[in-house]
């Protein structure tokens, strides 16, 4: 070793004994690291052991006939994920639908738009949006949004589109005010926030010579966005639109407050529903008897799942984009 | 400063231009003339860019630049707020320092500036972008990729793709700013060839830091120096008969 010699051969023996202190160090450093990293795998694998070893109980009675069935009869002793796993993906479908576009028009109106003076102030306030605590979201949901959607929103939707061949079906029943809808309404309230961030970092991040090369081309803003920054930021527009819908799939003190908790499957998007998540909070405590519990945890599971494919779907769809598109060099 | 002989596509009148309040251009007075390839030259930080910024108001796109005074070009001044930008820039076609190809396929590049203003049938998009790519010499090299990514080309074949792209929307003028400083000889060179074989047609105005690649480029040349233009004439002149001592002490290499 060259170093070594050359450490010797200055004749400072104290020298070669910091080094090994130093490989020491550093080599305890990165097991300490490794341990780390190695935690989450721990983690994510006790957590997946025990749903599962909780949720078997219930599996192995119901089968696949947990995923259909539409009866959640604790006194019976019925018990079937299909009404809550609707409600789950109707009012995170509905988030998205109205969060997406929203965040789209908020970061094109920031970044392209916005005189330069009121950019940070507006900027600050959408992530001061992501910050309010969820319970917020549903107690403003049940106090403000729900007399509003049952006096005012609901009715008219049912009059204009309830004649309406196959959709009229979606709006069909009396204004409770509280439902898929108005759930699925908050929970647009709470992704846009980070949807929104994550998309104007990723328009702020294109670089300007691209850009300039769109306008230089005579291209107006929108064409600009178009060509240009939406196919250069796809990788964070997915990834915001990810991080959103995983907030939606999730979210539990929101929607418990404002879609009914009721075990029903309807067609029409005003009746009152449930959620995976809010029917973990509301019925966890009262759950007795180990089928219940394990029927709550098997709906865990289906959530766990749910959460799982849409983080893999995202992976899959980014990969097939990058060789074609891809990042700017 | 008139070039002796030609009438000047673009006149530049009194031009200031302002980065919020420092003074990045302190009246330039200046007529480049058409079908022929101007070179500016100077120090960084001399401004030669920011008066290339002017001739598409790219600059109009950041709050805080400014430009006063009058750029007449065929006797309109784009200064005038009246201007459409739009217009004036698929009139004024520009070039980047580092290859801007769009994340879409090579032909979808070129076709990208044709459809923002002409509707095309199948067959005449074909041929105006095969003739863009023939223009910048790149048709040998990609006419069997066409479908493919225009960022799958190496970085010289890029940049080459980004001026058929401007040529494609036929633009009257085609600004350049240091377009082969980013690239390798060989493809540098290419990039030369292709702006002396353009000349014919268009009114090019060339911004570089490399003093033997303005000679070997271009009919006239425009020394710049503390945002001022100091000289400006055929190149032949700039370069081995400079009237003024700060253009003589810049070409000979004396700083800069």
């Amino acid at each position: 070793m060259d170093i070594e010699e050359a450490v010797s051969r200055t004749g400072k023996g104290t020298f070669e004994a910091r080094a090994r202190a130093h490989r020491a160090a550093d080599g305890g450093f990165s097991r300490l690291t490794a341990a780390a990293a190695a935690l989450v795998l721990v983690l994510l694998g006790g957590v997946v052991a025990a749903l599962v070893a909780g949720a078997a109980p219930a599996l192995g009675r119901f089968g696949g006939g947990f995923l259909t069935s539409i009866s959640w009869n604790p006194v019976t002793g019925q018990f079937g994920a299909l009404p809550a796993l609707a409600g789950t993906l109707i009012t995170s479908a509905i988030a998205m639908l109205v969060a997406v576009p929203l965040s789209f028009g908020v970061t094109f109106f920031l970044t392209e738009l916005c005189p330069h003076r009121l950019r940070r102030p507006i900027g600050t306030a959408i992530e001061l949006l992501a910050a309010i605590p969820s319970i917020i979201y549903g107690i403003w949901g049940l106090f403000v949004l729900v007399p509003l959607m049952q006096a005012h929103v609901e009715p008219v939707l049912t009059r204009l589109l309830g004649p309406l061949p196959l959709i009229g079906a979606l709006f069909q029943g009396a204004p409770y005010g509280i439902g898929l809808l108005t759930a699925g309404l908050v929970l647009a309230g709470m992704v846009l926030p980070y949807a929104a961030t994550v998309m104007c970092d990723a328009f702020e991040q294109v670089p300007a010579a691209f850009r300039e090369s769109a306008y230089a081309l005579g291209c107006t803003r929108l064409e600009v966005v178009r060509a240009v920054v939406i196919p250069y930021s796809r990788r964070s527009i997915v990834g915001g639109v990810m991080l959103g819908l995983g907030r939606a799939l999730g979210e539990t003190m929101a929607v418990t407050f404002v879609i009914g908790n009721a075990h029903r499957l309807s067609a029409s998007l005003l009746a009152p529903g449930t959620t995976i998540a809010a029917t973990l909070a509301n019925e966890f405590t009262e759950a007795s008897g180990g089928l219940y519990t394990s029927a709550l945890l098997a709906l865990g599971l289906v959530l766990l799942g749910i959460s799982l494919a849409v983080l893999a779907t995202a992976k899959l769809m980014l990969r097939r984009d990058t060789p074609a598109g891809g990042r700017p060099r | 400063m008139t070039a002796p002989g030609s009438a000047g596509k673009i006149e530049v009148r009194g031009l200031r231009f302002y980065y919020g309040t420092f003074e990045a251009l302190r009246g330039v007075d200046l007529a480049i003339p058409d079908r022929s390839v101007t070179a500016i030259i100077g120090p960084s930080g001399c401004g030669k860019s920011t008066l290339l910024r002017v001739f598409n108001r790219i600059y109009a796109l950041y709050p805080g630049q400014r430009a006063h005074g009058t750029v007449l070009m065929d006797g309109t001044d784009i200064l005038d707020d009246a201007v459409d930008v739009t217009r004036l820039r698929a009139r004024v076609g520009m070039v980047f320092q580092k290859p801007t190809p769009f994340p879409m396929s090579i032909y979808d590049n070129i076709a990208f500036g044709m459809r923002l203003y002409e509707r095309l049938g199948r067959a005449d998009m074909d041929e105006r972008v095969e003739s863009a790519l023939r223009k910048a010499g790149l048709w040998a090299e990609v006419k069997d990729k066409l479908r493919q990514s225009g960022l799958s080309l190496s970085g010289g074949q890029q940049q080459r793709l980004c001026i058929a792209r401007a040529i494609a929307v036929r633009p009257e003028v085609i600004l350049l700013d240091e377009p082969a400083s980013a690239l390798d000889p060989v493809s540098a060179s290419h990039i030369e060839n292709l702006v002396c074989e353009l000349r014919r047609d268009y009114c090019i105005v060339i911004v570089t830091h490399n003093l033997q690649q303005a000679a070997r480029t271009s009919d006239y040349t425009a020394f710049m120096f503390l945002g001022e233009l100091v000289e400006f004439g055929h190149t032949d002149l700039v370069f081995t008969r400079p009237r003024d001592p700060r253009t003589q002490q810049y070409v000979t290499g004396r700083f800069g």
